[in-house]
């Protein structure tokens, strides 16, 4: 069968995502929610949010431009953000958020600007490796039903 | 559900219980079916949640602005059972949702968020929501969020029952005997003849009610601005439900309903306007421990002994100052809490000019009278203080009847005192204003057996554990909780989390106030907790809480809370209603005045009754059952807890109380 060594790569590569931590275990909490009717929560979800966390990405990147800083607004926006990336499980993201609001807090500007960039490195690659994955989920999902002995 | 996910998030709970929806009864599968309104304006987790949600197998709607929650609340009064709220959205504050909601709904609420601070979750309390979630949110997190509509139905049915039959039976006439129960002359023969007069008029509604399910009242915004002209016109100190209800007009809505609603509204004011408001309240009614003040309401004397937690007190005695007198003449605003608990003077107050300090309000008050959770450090650190204070207060006592009364309170509110004094050590002002309630609370028990240097204690007042902000947003910490010492809580005495609620309430405190007048239940609850302290610890954790809760009166829409029994205890001002919010906790007070009243069937339960019955009647009875000796919140309901304090009461009454005559507070079966 097919499906078997591509189960398997999905398997490691969700693996390595947690080994790796990218993800936490509110990823799992996400695909405890699979179910029949919502085969694709989690891909679902996890669209969602990178289609709106672009948003909050783009004001803090304006918000990052001003002269001078504006602490509590890029705290604010940073707050946002972080509950956002913390609800699908990205670690990494959600510790650079945590990090970005330290230093807000302290008035850093340079670390601010500093973990920003770290913290945008990250979300795009935490991005790709998602979209791979859900992709050979993807191809996985549809022979499974077919597969599946009615 | 269950197949698709693989897993039944929902377990079987009992369908049938209390499930008293606004019509909507979906019994038997309850939990099943809870309508949840979802607010948040975040989609990702607004997504996440409701898919959660629907795991459970609740009814979800979501909606990711604020107005929007809000006009469809209001289209559909009796649409929702629950509502779930982040509390950083754009058009609204959180918190202002929350307050709206509580207001004109009366629904339970749970706010959210990725902060995770003590102060946002403090505030979350203090503003009345029923729980506090942090982000990311857990599906187990959701799966019990039924609990707060059962309780929140229960009490309000409870208090409603409780009040028909309380006030049918059980309101007798002898709070005016009992002189030294309503010791106040105004308050009590206010209160008492108030709560005769409620007696009978509520008695007709309460027939009908008590049998019926209790509709839920919509508070619309017509009827809330109804409800606001006539509590202006008739002047917020004097605005009483009985009077609020007359001017109003609107037929269908009973007394209970107003005074539930006041309390609300009262909590609200508070908030707005700080809660040095209160502090002299209860002070005022504390202090005058020649004014009948004492009377019903004798919040102050609660407080003071240690029972209420001092803002409870506090709460309570803007409540009961607003009705029964200000005799005391000390507009001492809530946060004179403290000197409630002096009880009569400063001076007495562990004759640290700290009482003086009461004035601080808040924090002091919360440990004033308002054992708050503390935990049993603190509370051990109480009790010296207590003990000390109890001296000090012996003086006071003798007051008269007055003094009677004052004592349990003082005594246990020395107590709770003692610890909070303890526990601010540093926080001079704090410490000692919490000290003298307990200390005078202790007076009350043993009088002054606690009476052991205060300050020794405080360092174990400390109590770290405070947590004024638990999770479990039963974080009653009472602003009061100035306990610098204290770990950042807000509540210095707030030992147990269950009580924290208590403590930041302060709201608590008026509407308890309002509904307690005097709080006579709490009193001998307090001296219960007194002598619980004495030998345990932990008891003023409980006592704490109770005091706390009860004062707050479930009016800090701690909904749902109050069940906790804890609340009762805390009435007692040694519940650390450490896992139930302020409503728990308020509804402890009440319950414990409530319960007291009942137990008691004494003088303070006129008073008690006629406060509680909007707030939470909620199990006093219970607390009675529960031996006093596990006052640890988390271990009692409510009920339990009053039934333990009260036991206690009778316990520690006969034994010790001798020179103090609870009765007056009328704690049922204290045999003074």
């Amino acid at each position: 069968m097919e499906r078997n060594p591509m189960r398997r790569q999905l398997a490691s590569m969700r693996k390595s995502l947690f080994d790796q931590g990218y993800l936490d275990e509110q990823f799992m909490e996400l695909e405890q929610l699979l179910d029949d009717a919502n085969p694709n929560f989690v891909e679902e979800v996890v669209t969602l949010y990178y289609r709106d966390s672009a948003r909050l990405i783009l004001n803090l990147d304006r918000a990052l431009e001003r002269r001078p800083l504006d602490f509590s607004k890029l705290d604010g926006l940073m707050h946002q953000f972080k509950g956002s990336s913390s609800s699908i499980g990205a670690k990494k993201v959600k510790a650079e958020s945590t990090l970005f609001r330290e230093y807000c807090k302290s008035g850093n500007a340079e670390g601010c600007m500093r973990t920003f960039q770290q913290l945008k490195k990250e979300y795009a690659t935490l991005r790709k490796k998602l979209e791979t994955y859900f992709q050979l989920a993807r191809q996985i999902g549809p022979m499974e039903s077919a597969n599946r002995p009615k | 559900m269950n197949s698709s996910s693989g897993k039944s998030y929902m377990s079987t709970a009992s369908s049938s219980v209390l499930w008293k929806a606004g019509g909507d009864v979906v019994a038997d599968q309850f939990p099943a079916g809870l309508r949840v309104l979802l607010v948040d304006d975040d989609p990702t987790c607004l997504m996440i949640l409701e898919k959660m949600l629907k795991a459970c197998q609740y009814n979800v709607t979501k909606c990711n602005r604020a107005e929007t929650a809000l006009s469809m609340l209001r289209e559909n009064r009796n649409g929702f059972d629950i509502v779930i709220s982040d509390v950083h959205m754009p058009d609204m504050d959180g918190f202002k949702l929350l307050e709206h909601i509580g207001l004109e709904m009366d629904l339970p609420v749970i706010m959210m968020s990725a902060d995770d601070g003590k102060n946002v979750v403090m505030k979350g309390v203090t503003h009345g929501a029923c729980d506090y979630l942090i982000k990311p949110v857990r599906i187990e997190a959701l799966k019990n969020i039924w609990q707060h509509v059962v309780r929140k139905r229960k009490n309000e049915w409870k208090d409603f029952e409780q009040s028909g039959s309380v006030e049918e039976g059980d309101r007798q006439p002898k709070q005016s005997e009992d002189a030294d129960y309503s010791s106040s002359a105004n308050e009590g023969n206010w209160k008492s003849s108030k709560r005769r007069k409620d007696d009978e008029d509520e008695n007709d509604e309460r027939d009908d009610t008590s049998t019926l399910k209790k509709p839920r009242v919509v508070w619309s915004v017509e009827l809330h601005q109804q409800f606001v002209a006539a509590v202006n016109q008739l002047g917020i100190e004097k605005a009483v439900p009985k009077k609020i209800l007359e001017l109003m007009n609107v037929p269908g809505l009973t007394r209970e309903n107003v005074a539930s609603h006041l309390q609300k509204y009262r909590l609200y004011l508070r908030r707005l306007c700080g809660v040095s408001q209160h502090p002299s309240n209860l002070n005022n009614s504390f202090m005058n421990p020649q004014d009948a003040t004492f009377g019903p309401l004798d919040l102050q004397a609660l407080a003071a002994t240690g029972q209420l937690p001092a803002q409870s007190l506090a709460t309570l005695q803007a409540a009961g100052l607003g009705r029964s007198t200000a005799k005391s003449g000390i507009p001492m605003p809530l946060i004179d809490q403290r000197n409630i608990f002096s009880f009569e003077n400063p001076k007495l107050r562990f004759g640290e000019a700290q009482q003086q300090h009461v004035s601080n309000n808040k924090q002091t008050n919360l440990l004033h009278g308002i054992p708050t959770t503390m935990e049993p450090k603190q509370l051990a650190g109480l009790h010296h203080t207590a003990q000390s204070m109890g001296n000090m207060n012996m003086p006071v006592l003798s007051h008269g009847s007055q003094s009677s009364q004052n004592n349990p309170l003082l005594m246990q509110m020395a107590q709770p005192q003692a610890r909070g004094q303890m526990l601010n050590d540093s926080t001079v002002g704090l410490a000692p204003r919490l000290l003298s309630p307990r200390g005078q609370s202790m007076l009350s028990n043993g009088m002054a057996t606690n009476v052991s240097t205060r300050n020794g204690v405080p360092e174990n007042i400390r109590a770290p554990s405070y947590n004024p902000v638990s999770q479990t947003s039963s974080m009653l910490n009472f602003p009061m909780n100035h306990t610098s010492e204290l770990p950042g809580n807000s509540f210095p005495l707030v030992s147990t989390p269950g009580i924290s609620s208590l403590a930041p309430k302060v709201a608590f405190q008026e509407d308890v106030n309002s509904e307690i007048k005097g709080s006579v239940g709490f009193m001998p609850s307090y001296d219960i907790f007194n002598d619980l302290n004495q030998h345990k610890p932990q008891n003023w954790e409980l006592q704490n809480v109770g005091m706390m809760f009860n004062s707050s009166q479930h009016s800090n829409s701690l909904q749902g809370n109050l069940d906790h029994t804890q609340s009762i205890l805390v009435q007692q001002g040694f519940l650390s209603g450490q896992n139930r919010n302020s409503t728990v906790i308020s509804k402890a007070m009440f319950s414990a005045g409530d319960s007291t009243g009942h137990v008691n069937a004494q003088n303070s339960n006129q008073h008690l009754n006629s406060l509680l019955d909007n707030t939470v009647r909620v199990k006093s009875e219970r607390v009675a059952d529960t031996a006093p000796a596990n006052l640890y919140p988390d271990h009692f309901g409510q009920e339990d807890l009053m039934s333990a304090l009260l036991k206690q009461q009778d316990i520690i009454a006969p034994a010790e109380n001798n020179d103090f005559d609870f009765d007056g507070y009328s704690i049922d079966n204290i045999p003074v």
